[in-house]
């Protein structure tokens, strides 16, 4: 027993000096926070995210850090909670004095952490998807994953080049296939489509063959479009195959993975869809700007995290290089000077496209930013 | 007309599903009275495990019966590290146990297998049966064969076997099978290992179909488990009848009134059946002896 108890005691001890070095050594430390929806049912999105915040920090540290300086990442994971997030935002600004996030996996975390960061007048990148993030512009918040948005002017772009006017839509009930139904049908009118069939489906249906049907049955379609995420665009793929429909069938840049590929198997031939060039990093031509630093951080990322890149870890990839070189031109941590230099960003490359940023825009992405691939054979061909 | 063989052959495929996972409810059930909320996983398992053998180079019937060994095990393991213990417990604490036990089961399953959603191919291809103008993949005829077979064997099993018949006088009085000799704790023990192996036989056959991940058990448990409380709780036939009839009224509903409302027409028919029959429609009326 005493053994135990003098055993307990050291090792407490040993924990409160390793404890207040640590503390010691943070103080010549540039904090960054990250909250991130590392578990729950945005782990897909906060997984890769935290693991390529913690490969790029090790990488500048080792290169001497930003200005003469280490940099540390504070992560906190919300698990997909935006009332987490919010408490983790505030334990961010006033416990960790962080100078600055690069964070928000979801749409909703970033939304609720915004006042945060605004009444704190710190810089805060976020990697939430919608447009609601940026528009109107707030004065500290930025982002870097493209919008559903452009993935429909995309899509749509590529509709009116080939003369397809007519289509139907299939969305799935989920908030992503919400929100990029709602975006397409703002923005159709510009581009002289019209949807002839609306139809939705639930994000864990196992067959979409009626709505498909329905689709199928309108006279003059001429090309579909399923605005969808995770499983559901499979299945959808599958039976548009079963129905043996002969139009182009679209999907959205959420499918963009191998994991859709695979589980769609041979329907998938010929299926279009707009995606960030990260995905075909190997393919890119010599001559893409992009071409250096998407095949850099897909060779990085699977190295250290073995596991196949995705365009979320590229965001945050961008997100914490975009405020690294704001720090370095504001040569300085404040809040207010880093945020200025962010907005000032011109001619960045980075996984998601080229971001010129202004004050009017605090994505600087442009259509650019998306390839059109078609998939044959399994695998991704680019457009064009 | 076409269109409305479509949306039966959906309707039907979709049913296949669901009777063959409310199957898995009703031997539990029958022993013990408890609806097994972790049904779900042990389907989940029977898809993750085929997927990631066959991935692994072994061949898909191999693969199958590795599957169904492990939701056999992970079955038994249930009842001997949460419901043996808890022996004497009502049986709603029972039921509460089931639903911990499956979002353990579900945590587990991420960090083992992973997060991605995986299918495993089709038995006989994936060209459709065309019948009036419809169409319906081969795979919807395996999963209607292997429901059809379950419910023989289960019947079989049940009826004529005598460690079935304890099971049924387990579940009819579990003191007075006691007293005439049944050892009841195996039976509910064996009771759960079988639930395992249909849970994970269906896992197996609806993949194709439904494709798999580690989270797919919980709609499929929900589904399967109103398609059994509507077809009677414990009836093989009702399990199977009332699958079928709530995927046809999902997909009918879906084709002929609208996408956006199909699980709820699906629910209110299912609430009404229950209004008027409240044991489903062939479940047994409970008699309660005093």
């Amino acid at each position: 027993m005493t053994f135990m108890r003098a055993f307990t005691a050291s090792a407490l001890a040993l924990l409160l000096v390793s404890g207040a070095t640590s503390a010691a050594v943070a103080q010549d430390k540039i904090k960054i926070g990250a909250v991130l929806a590392v578990t729950g049912p945005a782990s897909f999105l906060g997984d890769p995210e935290a693991k390529t915040l913690k490969m790029l920090a090790d990488d500048i540290n080792k290169k001497g850090g930003v200005l003469g300086k280490q940099i540390e990442i504070v992560i906190y994971d919300s698990g997909g909670d935006a009332a987490k997030a919010k408490q983790f935002a505030t334990r961010l600004v006033e416990d960790d004095k962080v100078i600055a996030q690069v964070g928000g996996s979801t749409t909703g975390d970033t939304m609720a952490m915004i006042p945060v960061f605004e009444d704190a007048k710190l810089p805060f990148i976020s990697l939430g998807g919608a447009v609601a993030v940026i528009e109107p512009i707030k004065k500290f918040v930025f982002k870097t994953p493209h919008t559903d948005k452009m993935a429909c002017e995309k899509i749509f772009e590529d509709m009116k080049k080939r003369g397809l006017t007519k289509i139907g839509m299939i969305s799935g009930q989920d908030a992503f296939g919400k929100s990029m139904r709602d975006e397409c049908k703002k923005v159709i009118g510009t581009y002289g489509i019209e949807v002839l069939a609306d139809e939705t489906y639930g994000p864990r249906d196992t067959d979409m063959t009626p709505q498909l049907t329905n689709v199928k049955a309108k006279v003059g379609i001429q090309a579909v479009l399923n605005a969808g995420f995770g499983q559901g665009p499979s299945i959808v793929t599958r039976n548009y195959k079963q129905l043996g429909f002969t139009v182009p069938l679209y999907q959205s840049h959420g499918v963009a993975s191998k994991g859709y590929v695979d589980a769609a198997g041979d329907a998938a031939d010929g299926v279009r869809l707009p995606a960030a060039a990260l995905l075909i990093a190997e393919k890119l031509p010599d001559s893409d700007p992009q071409k250096a630093v998407v095949v850099g951080y897909t060779k990085a990322f699977t190295e250290y995290a073995k596991q196949p890149v995705s365009t979320f870890g590229g965001h945050a990839y961008d997100g914490l290089n975009l405020l690294v070189e704001a720090i370095k031109r504001a040569g300085s941590t404040d809040g207010t000077k880093v945020r200025d230099e962010i907005e000032k960003t011109k001619g960045f490359i980075g996984t998601g496209g080229v971001v010129n940023m202004s004050p009017t825009d605090h994505m600087g992405l442009d259509l650019s930013a998306f390839r059109m691939l078609e998939i044959k054979k399994g695998d991704w061909v680019a457009l064009q | 007309m076409p269109e409305l063989m479509q949306f039966m052959f959906s309707g039907l495929t979709v049913g296949a599903v669901y009777a063959l996972v409310a199957l898995g409810f009703t031997i539990i059930y029958n022993a013990s009275d408890v609806v097994n909320f972790a049904q779900g996983e042990f389907v989940m398992l029977g898809g993750m495990v085929t997927f990631f053998a066959t991935a692994a180079g072994v061949p898909l019937p191999i693969a199958a019966v590795l599957a169904i060994a492990s939701a056999v095990a992970v079955g038994l393991v249930l009842y001997k590290l949460a419901i043996e213990p808890a022996r004497g417990a009502s049986v709603v604490t029972l039921i509460i146990i089931t639903i911990g036990a499956s979002i353990f089961i579900r945590g587990v399953a991420q960090i083992v297998f992973d997060k991605q959603f995986h299918r495993i191919p089709a038995f006989s291809g994936d060209a459709p049966f065309k019948i009036l103008g419809a169409t319906l993949l081969p795979q919807s005829l395996w999963v209607l064969a292997g429901t059809a077979i379950t419910v023989a064997a289960l019947w079989l099993f049940l009826q004529r076997t005598i460690f079935g018949k304890a099971i049924v006088a387990t579940s009819a009085n579990r003191l007075a099978a006691q007293l005439v000799g049944v050892d009841t704790n195996s039976v509910v023990a064996v009771s759960f290992a079988l639930s395992g192996a249909i849970g994970a036989l269906a896992g197996i056959l609806i993949t194709p179909i439904t494709l798999t991940s580690y989270d797919v058990g919980t709609l499929l448990a929900l589904k399967g488990f109103a398609a059994a409380m509507l077809g009677g709780m414990g009836n093989p036939v009702g399990a199977v009848v009332g699958g079928l009839l709530l995927g046809m009224a999902e997909q009918l509903s879906a084709g002929l009134i609208s996408s956006k409302y199909k699980d709820a027409v699906a629910f209110i028919m299912i609430l009404l059946i229950l209004f008027v029959l409240p044991n489903g429609l062939f479940g047994r009326a409970r008699v309660e002896r005093v």
